[in-house]
């Protein structure tokens, strides 16, 4: 049984350090939701607040609609993957496995059919009496799920649980972990600095810097539409123009930048004369300039095959990011050659300045 | 006290924190502290009959540590314990430290394990036996007796135990292990490419070790020290096997308070000053040598 | 000659004089024990015997110290490596001043000469408890310096555990006691083992310590010391020799064990 987490106000401070500050959000239960922000920001800490060894400075965490206040982590509903897995290395995968059904005086017959079940779920079926030290890292992430999958928790906590494998074994068990997310519905809570992972997996993401939630949605809604400077330039690639707004209308803002008036969206309802940023990702760039016309010079052209990255330079030395698909022919954007590029102002962000990564 | 015991709380829970809690207080103060104190109150009272105690007459005086004073022979035996326990000191040290720079340095790495065992195996030898190897070596009719008239050196065998010669020379045997490892150890972190850039630089070999090996070694030949200089004024073992009625140790003065004239109070205070000895001793260790406690325990 | 070889020459007769000082003491008194003189000694050589191996183990008296030395150091096993274990798991939990204070005095007992160990023990117990010397206060004062060995073994193991062993065990609804229990007490197995031994060891070559809380109780290293002042003879080497056998076989095994554990500790560091 699946069940929600609610995080109210929660603060967590070490001494002068803040770490986690003024939280609020709930998670849904059987959600798929991530965290996601660069080292340091205090993900570390929320998943230590949420399975109990740590208690916030002040704020409430709320499982299943109950106050969390303490209870201990062996009460609590929640099985947390560590960041190092922490497999027990002195027991078989199969007693690792069993572990926590032994301590609740589960029989062993009843423990041994379990075990079996959850290798299984995670392929593989004949690991039982390997050691821990035999496994590769791919099998040993695989007995960590299954470890904490065996109490059937109702919320699973993964502290940045691939980040120690290699880059393909990595993209396969995102889908794995996925896959078994969907099979268990069990509410996942994901910790990550791999905004590719966060993208791919999540049902929803929080974006967190220096301790605080720049913004919670689905993946879409992150990448198309950040509420903050951070999270435009920490999610995805971003061209970047900075000046200042010279008029507003119709939920458009006309910018003065170094390149000239630029317009873009303005979601926050800046005003004439606030410092701010536009933001448009490459792939958003158009080859002809219809609006925001931008001339510069190429000085590299990179072909990956699906498409073409292209860097250009304006006359000012701002530099520019396009990503066009590459449908066959001659390839666009010789290197040295003039280029005019340019982007509908609705493919385009104006945000406070704040704190761009 | 609840701040302090967070982080066991946290991790143990709280009845075995208690636990934990219980028998480390057993130990440090049923059997450290509260001896130690105890014997220093001993040490501070007269010793009386039973019907006397807590009458009028037990009441805290130093006459106990004033014996030592009025007591001429007592006293020599004091001071000749403390130069003697330096002496086997001094002359451990000179004997270890070449042995502990050539196994931290210079040993062929092959070869290294085999001598370290050899050092070591002795070092678990019971320490009455290998008193009693030189009990046997320094006998009347013994070995060494017999190749020293046999070169000439002396014509008729001479009495070598019952003095204190001996007994220095059975201390230095029996303790000279416990200098050698900790500098062996402490030479050890020493990177063999100091000694080959002070060679480079035109270092001799004296300066080498004045200015490099030697202050590198500092915490291992303090640890070596405290531990001989401690183990040869607490003896017991050698001067009572080694020597005679003429060459008499602090101990075994100690001893005789206890067990022949039956004088507690007088033997504990004759303990305690054996223990401020061994303590001093161990502040100038540390003061001259600059080293902390952790140095030394481990 | 060149000043290298000069040197690697003094080098080797150094070497040789330095183990030969350490080694031939013991050798001699080995060699005593088969000479059929009535005083043990190799000079002069009066014929080779096995009989004083006949005379040692029939010496009732010799027996008796035996049993008594076995029981002391199985009752210090018993008493100085749970106590030295536990005071490791506290200390490996405290922080700032309140461990650097409780590190000293659990250490002060290894800088303390063992006749003051004795001494105090035997006051106190005197005093607060009304016990005298015997087996008890011989099992008391010799744990009181052992544990520090045992306390030291297993701090140091527990410097290189992994405590989120731990906090996985309790997440996943292992008591702490359970967790304990599991994961804490057997990884520090290897360290009990060990701190056995020396455990041992120690109180069974104990004298300086045991001498003033015997009360009338006789130890073999006592005895042996006793033998010595009153009624040598080479019986004495037997046993000698006897005890350094088993002393050499078990500080071989120890260092094997002990540096295999090692080699063990590098391959599990990255
Ligand atoms: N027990 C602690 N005591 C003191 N400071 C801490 C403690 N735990 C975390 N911090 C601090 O809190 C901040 C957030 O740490 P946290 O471990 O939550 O980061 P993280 O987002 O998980 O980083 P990473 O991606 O590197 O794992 C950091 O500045 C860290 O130094
Ligand atoms: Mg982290």
């Amino acid at each position: 049984m699946s069940r929600d987490v609610a995080l109210d106000r929660v603060t967590m401070r070490f001494g002068a350090i803040t770490a986690v500050r003024d939280v609020s959000l709930t998670i849904g239960a059987g959600e798929f939701f991530s965290f996601l922000g660069p080292s340091g920001c205090g993900k570390t800490t929320i998943l230590r607040m949420i399975s109990g060894f740590m208690e916030p400075t002040s704020g409430a965490i709320r499982i299943g609609g109950q106050d969390m206040r303490g209870i201990g982590p062996n009460k609590r509903p929640t099985a947390l993957i560590f960041q190092n897995l922490a497999l027990f290395p002195l027991m078989t995968v199969g007693e690792n496995i069993g572990f926590g059904l032994e301590v609740r005086g589960v029989p062993k017959v009843e423990r041994h059919s379990a075990v079996q079940r959850l290798l299984d779920l995670v392929a593989l079926p004949d690991a039982a009496d390997k050691r821990v030290t035999e496994l590769s890292g791919g099998q040993r992430q695989r007995v960590a799920i299954a470890r904490a999958l065996a109490v059937e928790p109702s919320v699973l906590l993964l502290d940045e649980p691939l980040s120690a494998l290699d880059l393909k074994l990595r993209q396969h068990m995102r889908a794995e972990l996925r896959a078994i997310q969907r099979r268990t519905g069990v509410t996942f809570i994901y910790i990550t600095h791999d905004q590719g992972e966060a993208l791919t997996m999540s049902d929803r993401i929080a974006v967190m810097n220096h301790g605080v939630i720049e913004q919670v949605g689905d993946g879409a809604s992150i990448y198309d539409h950040p509420d903050t400077a951070f999270v435009a330039a920490f999610v995805g690639e971003a061209n970047r123009f900075a000046g200042t707004v010279a008029e507003v209308a119709d939920g458009i803002a006309a910018l003065d930048t170094p390149v000239g008036r630029l317009l873009g969206r303005n979601p926050r309802g800046l005003r004439p004369g606030d410092r701010a940023v536009l933001f448009v990702r490459p792939e958003r760039m158009r080859e002809d300039g219809a609006e925001n016309a931008l001339a510069a010079r190429v000085s590299h052209c990179d072909f990956e095959g699906a498409f073409v990255t292209a860097v250009l330079e304006t006359a000012d030395g701002v530099r520019l990011q396009v990503h066009t698909p590459h449908r066959g022919g001659a390839l666009p954007f010789p290197p040295e050659s003039a280029a005019r590029v340019g982007f509908c102002a609705g493919d385009a962000v104006v945000l406070p300045p704040g704190d761009a990564a | 006290m609840r701040a302090v015991l967070e982080p066991a709380l946290r991790r143990y829970g709280a009845p075995l924190t208690v636990t934990l809690l219980v028998m480390s207080a057993a130990w440090v103060l049923l059997m450290i502290a509260l001896p130690q104190l105890l014997m220093v109150d001993y040490s501070l009272r007269p010793m009386l009959p039973p019907s006397k105690l807590g009458g009028p007459e037990d009441v805290h005086t130093l006459r106990n540590y004033g014996t030592l004073w009025s007591n001429a022979i007592h006293l020599g035996i004091f001071l000749k314990t403390v130069w003697g326990s330096a002496l086997v000191t001094a002359v451990t040290l000179a004997l270890s430290y070449p042995m502990a720079f050539y196994l931290a340095q210079v040993a062929p790495k092959r070869k290294l394990p085999t001598l370290v065992l050899m050092l070591v195996v002795p070092f678990w030898i019971n320490e009455i036996l290998r008193t009693f190897a030189w009990y046997i070596i320094l006998a009347y009719n013994g070995p060494l007796n017999a190749l020293l008239v046999g070169l000439g050196v002396w014509a008729e065998p001479v009495r070598l135990l019952g003095g204190d010669g001996g007994v220095i020379a059975g201390m230095v045997y029996v303790y000279v292990l416990f200098m050698v490892l900790p500098i062996y150890n402490a030479i050890e972190t020493l990177d063999r490419h100091q000694i080959e850039a002070a060679h480079d630089l035109g270092a001799g070999w004296i300066a080498i070790h004045r200015r490099i090996v030697v202050p590198h070694a500092k915490p291992g030949i303090a640890v070596g020290c405290i531990m001989t200089f401690m183990l040869a004024a607490g003896s017991y073992a050698v001067p009572a096997l080694l020597g005679g009625p003429q060459s008499r140790w602090f101990t075994e003065i100690i001893y005789n308070w206890f067990f022949e004239g039956g004088n507690w109070n007088q033997g504990a205070a004759y303990a305690f000053i054996l223990l401020v000895l061994c303590v001093g001793f161990i502040l100038l260790m540390m003061r001259l040598f600059r080293v902390g406690l952790t140095d030394i325990a481990r | 000659m060149t000043a290298a070889g000069l040197r690697r020459l003094m080098t080797r007769a150094y070497l040789v004089v330095f183990f030969g000082y350490l080694f031939l003491p013991l050798g001699i008194m080995a060699a005593a024990t088969f000479n059929a003189s009535r005083f043990p000694t190799v000079t002069p050589w009066r014929g080779f015997t096995l009989d004083w191996f006949r005379v040692l183990a029939e010496d009732l008296r010799m027996w008796q110290a035996l049993g008594t030395s076995l029981l002391v150091g199985a009752a210090v096993v018993a008493v100085a490596v749970p106590l030295g274990i536990a005071a490791a798991l506290l200390l490996d939990r405290l922080h700032g001043r309140a461990r650097t204070l409780l590190y000293a005095v659990m250490v002060s007992p290894l800088l303390t000469p063992g006749i003051i160990i004795g001494i105090s023990t035997l006051v106190f117990w005197k005093q607060w408890f009304g016990v005298t010397g015997g087996l008890f206060l011989t099992v008391v004062a010799q744990s009181s310096f052992i544990a520090t060995y045992a306390m030291l073994m297993a701090l140091a193991r527990l410097q290189r555990f992994d405590t989120s062993l731990e906090e996985a065990a309790l997440d996943l609804g292992a008591s702490h006691w359970q967790a304990f229990r599991r994961i804490t007490l057997p990884y520090l197995m290897p360290a009990a083992y060990s701190s056995a031994l020396i455990a041992f060891l120690q109180s069974f070559e104990n004298y300086n310590t045991t001498l003033f809380v015997r009360g009338v109780e006789t130890t073999l290293t006592i005895y042996i010391a006793t033998k010595v002042r009153t009624g040598l003879t080479p019986a004495v080497n037997a046993l000698s020799l006897v005890l350094i056998a088993l002393t050499v076989l078990g500080a071989v095994a120890y260092e094997i064990m002990r540096r295999r554990e090692a080699r063990a500790a590098e391959h599990r560091a990255p």
